[in-house]
């Protein structure tokens, strides 16, 4: 029931915003995330944007990733 | 970057069980508190990849499930006033009461809608200006603050037919009621993380301190509760337990104020009733007295009757961790999901649905 997809805000008029999940458009209350802007993502719960998403702190989780990655590889090469 | 399928990485999974494997020495048993991780967990096969020595435990994070039935009662005796419209998410509908359900009710020919959102129960609420429109508020932190803009959309814009029953509940007072129950031992804890992004880490710092279990907020993708349980692991092996968050791209350390801010305004801490649990002191929200008007359960007077519990159903132990969907005699026999008799084989994210739908749990 927490679900919360990110989504992409097209437009902003107030409170309101028109934003895409996979394709589909669809209205979205920006009403706890006034710092949404578009072009953002925001975690899209139950018609609210509960977050916007951060794109830095998701790239830097990336490469954490891709660092665990290279580690195991070099630990156990196949 | 649609911060989806990055996330769904199988090469990099690999890596992260590797790691996890190499790393995790001691007995770890880990509990995700959240639905969304367990149906997550069980989707992706992640708890047969994970070593023998850490065990994933399943909490009590799915609010349809944890709505008790005297709770489930008072929605059912609503729906059956005259003229009223029951507003609700669609995983409410097939949840069995004492002695009936919405879908029941619905099917007798009372009028209940199913909605995305309290956006649109507002909508209807508006579109039907003589009759009552009920929206069965139920979630965590992560839905109240959406309900309570509801709330306060409905008294700026002059809507005066709607109307909230409040059965919100709170996660950190529940995991502390868990915690002293001492029913369940647990090593570490994945946090919700769309509970987190609204309440932040800081409500769950009393864990680590008090209880000396390991917390790490996790993202819902595969490689997001790999990083978690690695997190996790890594804080159960130094035998240091802190608040981490794991899920950074979703979750800062202070919450959304704003969220926090409209909840707070609209909704007061009460006691909340938690099935299988019991009423555990400070995990509920009720309207506060300004907003009474929008509170169903004290406008309209309902007697909802004595709740009962269905026979042989062990939803209760299953939501504390201390029984799984396997020790359950109802199990893949009567109960299923076309057929429920618990409220955890009905919502896609309850426990026993999740060991339905994907087999977990078997040959380990």
């Amino acid at each position: 029931m927490c679900l919360a997809i990110p989504a992409k805000v097209k437009s902003i008029n107030g409170t309101e915003a028109e934003v895409e999940v996979g394709g589909v458009s669809r209205k979205a209350s920006i009403m706890l995330t006034p710092e949404a802007k578009v072009g953002d993502y925001v975690l899209l719960h139950t018609g609210y944007a509960i977050n916007v998403v951060d794109e830095e702190e998701a790239q830097e989780t990336l490469k954490i990733f891709q660092e665990i990655a290279e580690a195991e590889e070099r630990e156990s090469p196949s | 970057m649609k911060f989806i399928n990055e996330f769904r990485d199988a090469e990099l999974g690999k890596s992260l069980i590797a790691r996890i494997r190499q790393r995790s020495t001691k007995p770890a048993r880990l509990m995700e508190f959240c639905g969304s991780h367990t149906v997550s967990i069980a989707k992706s096969g992640l708890r047969q990849l994970l070593p023998p020595n850490i065990t994933m435990l399943s909490g009590p994070g799915c609010p349809v499930c944890v709505t008790a039935n005297a709770d489930l009662d008072k929605a059912i005796a609503l729906a059956e006033l005259p003229d009223v419209i029951i507003t609700t998410f669609g995983d409410m509908m097939k949840v069995p009461a004492s002695r009936s359900s919405l879908q029941r009710v619905k099917a007798e020919g009372r009028d209940i809608r199913i909605v995305y959102s309290t956006l649109d129960a507002i909508e209807i609420a508006r579109s039907n200006p003589k009759r009552p429109v009920i929206f069965i508020g139920v979630g965590f932190e992560t839905t109240a603050p959406t309900v309570a803009a509801s709330v306060l959309q409905a008294q700026q814009q002059g809507i005066n037919n709607y109307y909230v029953l409040s059965l919100h509940k709170l996660c950190p007072p529940v995991v502390k009621a868990l915690l002293d129950s001492v029913e369940v031992k647990i090593d570490g804890l994945i946090c919700p993380g769309h509970v987190s992004a609204i309440i932040g880490s800081r409500p769950y710092e009393f864990i680590p301190r008090d209880y000396g279990i390991a917390c790490v907020i996790s993202g819902f993708e595969p490689l997001d509760i790999l990083q978690c349980v690695d997190m996790l692991v890594a804080q159960v092996e130094s035998g240091q337990p802190k608040v981490e968050i794991a899920y950074r791209r979703g979750v800062k350390p202070e919450g959304n104020r704003i969220a926090l801010e409209l909840m707070d305004k609209v909704f007061e801490v009460c006691d909340g009733n938690w099935r299988g649990i019991g009423v555990v002191p400070g995990s509920g929200l009720r309207l506060r007295k300004e907003y009474r008007r929008y509170d169903a359960e004290k406008n309209f007077g309902i007697k909802p009757g004595r709740p009962l519990e269905p026979k042989g159903c062990i939803c209760g132990d299953v939501l504390r961790a201390v029984k799984t969907p396997l020790d359950c005699k109802l199990f893949r026999k009567v109960c299923n999901p076309e057929h429920p008799i618990g409220p955890c084989m009905v919502s896609s994210e309850g426990t026993c649905a999740a060991y339905f739908q994907y087999g977990e749990g078997y040959g380990r």
